[in-house]
């Protein structure tokens, strides 16, 4: 037991060392340990071509996503544990199942209806399409925190001389608020990360930053996507912090 | 007001007007997703001429493609067999672990799932290579005589995978672990139950549910990974999702692709629905 532990941590940090090491060394042919340290690949991000812009469309669309995803699913989660109509069990089971289905085949599908519909604009339908990603976390986390929520609390806020709205602010807003984080996150880098259903929607001046990497990959590895991914992982690190700060770790593991 | 908590049962349960509040998401999904996909599973079975099963005639009778649906599988049984042998006891140690180790782990787990997988399949393209880390570990210790590239084999590719995926083996199954009290193990051991004995009949049927919801995560998303199999195996080896993604993105070979995506979808919604079921068994029989 103790000795599977010890190798699932060194498993699964190996490929997040490998990529820190790579991007901090001066070889250019991935040799570990690598002979020299330098930032030389640091040095050269800024003028890799459509990085930046890459970055910046994945980030819009991560956080716009999100966003709409927040509302559109925490509204769904208050309506299937408030309500008292049929079928609900299937109607979380259907928001939760774009998470499920093969995001390649998802990814067609939408691409065919998008166009069926007249929607061919790149950036426009990357939005449109994220949100079908970012959707079932909200759902699935919102949903177990308010089925453990006591709806009473809210009577009750009421009851002590809180308007109903104010009720909803004071009361179930922050009962929720480690659920709204848990889901924003991991709905945000996975619309960060998603490679099947953006490559449908990418066009040459639109790219998401994965789709723009999986290119360098193939045209010319080195390690400048180290130093991409290097800092990406930085980025973790740094959300993982802020997330162990607001909800604690053990939450973020809930699943 | 208690009248407003409880709505009376003989209320009409379609005039329900919190239901509404779902409608948005609802109408998003079916509009954008669900029609889309029903779709395109209609337009496989419409040939020029009417409906037609040709398109899967065609595809079954092509031993090709009969190893394209072999390969998928064998990986995704491979995968799903690994991180089932790593990630059992690790979520044991995870949930009986000190706190220090407790959080290496939780951090270990939790880091790589904030990490694009193109990042991680990029960096077992270095692990995998003949001058690699695993390579000069197995040298190393020596089980093997001389170097050897892993990339563009199966093994690797199951290799990159699990890494991928064990996470989402180890979360479900510690979900279920951390409930179970340990006393129950004592309590076997006081009645003179052997330690296999204990596992077979106490542990395992406790760990079951997290163990199947475990097996499905991994099963489905291995059968689906696209990302995966380009970066560390390459066109040589075909799965359904690589064969589907090459049709649609490089050789405009919308009937073949279409194929493909049905027989994928048809793959995944089984697991999904067959995992269910036996959720539901294990559910009801305890």
């Amino acid at each position: 037991m103790w000795l599977a532990a010890l190798f699932t941590v060194v498993f699964l940090m190996t490929p997040l060392v490998v990529t820190v090491a790579v991007s901090l060394g001066s070889s250019s042919v991935f040799t570990l340990p690598p002979p020299d340290w330098s930032l030389r690949w640091y040095e050269r991000l800024a003028d890799t071509r459509g990085l930046v812009p890459s970055l910046v469309t994945s980030l819009q669309v991560a956080a716009f996503s999100t966003a709409v995803a927040l509302a559109l699913g925490t509204l769904c989660a208050i309506a299937l544990v408030r309500g008292r109509f049929p079928g609900r069990d299937g109607i979380a089971t259907f928001l939760v199942s774009p998470l499920m289905l093969p995001g390649l085949v998802v990814g067609i599908a939408m691409l065919q209806g998008f166009k069926a519909i007249g929607l061919r604009e790149a950036y426009l339908s990357l939005l449109v399409a994220h949100v079908v990603i970012t959707l079932p976390y909200v759902v699935r986390t919102v949903l177990g925190a308010l089925s453990l929520f006591d709806f009473s609390l809210i009577d009750a806020a009421r009851t002590l001389g809180c308007s109903y709205p104010a009720a909803l602010v004071r009361v179930l807003v922050p009962a929720l608020g480690p659920a709204f984080l848990t889901s924003g996150m991991f709905a945000f880098l996975a619309s960060m990360d998603n490679y099947p259903i953006s490559i449908f929607f990418t066009d040459a001046w639109t790219k998401t930053l994965p789709i723009q990497m999986l290119q360098y990959v193939e045209e010319n590895p080195d390690p400048t996507i180290a130093a991409i991914s290097a800092g990406l992982v930085l980025l973790a690190i740094l959300v993982l912090i802020v997330g162990d700060r607001l909800v604690g770790l053990r939450r973020l593991a809930d699943f | 007001m208690s009248a407003r908590l409880a709505p009376s049962p003989a209320a009409s349960p379609w005039r329900d007007p919190v239901a509404l509040l779902a409608a948005p998401a609802v109408l998003y999904l079916l509009a954008l997703y669900a029609l889309p996909l029903l779709w395109l599973l209609a337009k496989s079975f419409v040939g020029p001429a009417g409906p037609t099963l040709g398109p899967y005639v065609d595809f079954f009778s092509d031993p090709f493609n009969w190893r394209v649906v072999g390969n998928t599988l064998s990986v995704a049984a491979w995968v799903t067999v690994v991180c089932l042998a790593v990630g059992y006891p690790a979520s044991f140690a995870l949930a009986r672990a000190g706190a220090a180790l407790q959080i290496a782990m939780l951090v270990a787990i939790i880091l790589p799932l904030s990490i694009g997988v193109v990042v991680k399949a990029f960096a077992w393209q270095i692990v995998l290579r003949r001058d690699g880390v695993v390579s000069q570990l197995l040298m190393a210790i020596g089980v093997w005589d001389e170097p050897q590239r892993l990339l563009f084999t199966e093994t690797g590719l199951v290799l990159g995978a699990a890494n991928v995926f064990l996470p989402f083996m180890i979360l479900p199954i510690y979900s279920v672990v951390k409930l179970i009290d340990p006393r129950l193990d004592e309590a076997g051991a006081t009645l003179g139950a052997t330690p296999v004995y204990r596992f077979l009949r106490v542990t395992l049927p406790l760990t079951l549910p997290g163990v199947v919801s475990g097996v499905a995560f991994v099963f489905s998303m291995s059968v689906s990974m696209y990302v995966i199999p380009s970066l560390l195996i390459g066109d040589r080896f075909q799965t359904l999702s690589t064969l589907t993604g090459r049709s649609f993105l490089f050789m405009r070979n919308e009937q073949l692709g279409s194929t493909t995506a049905v027989v994928l979808l048809a793959l995944a919604v089984s697991v999904v629905v067959g995992s269910g079921w036996i959720a539901r068994r294990l559910g009801s029989s305890t």
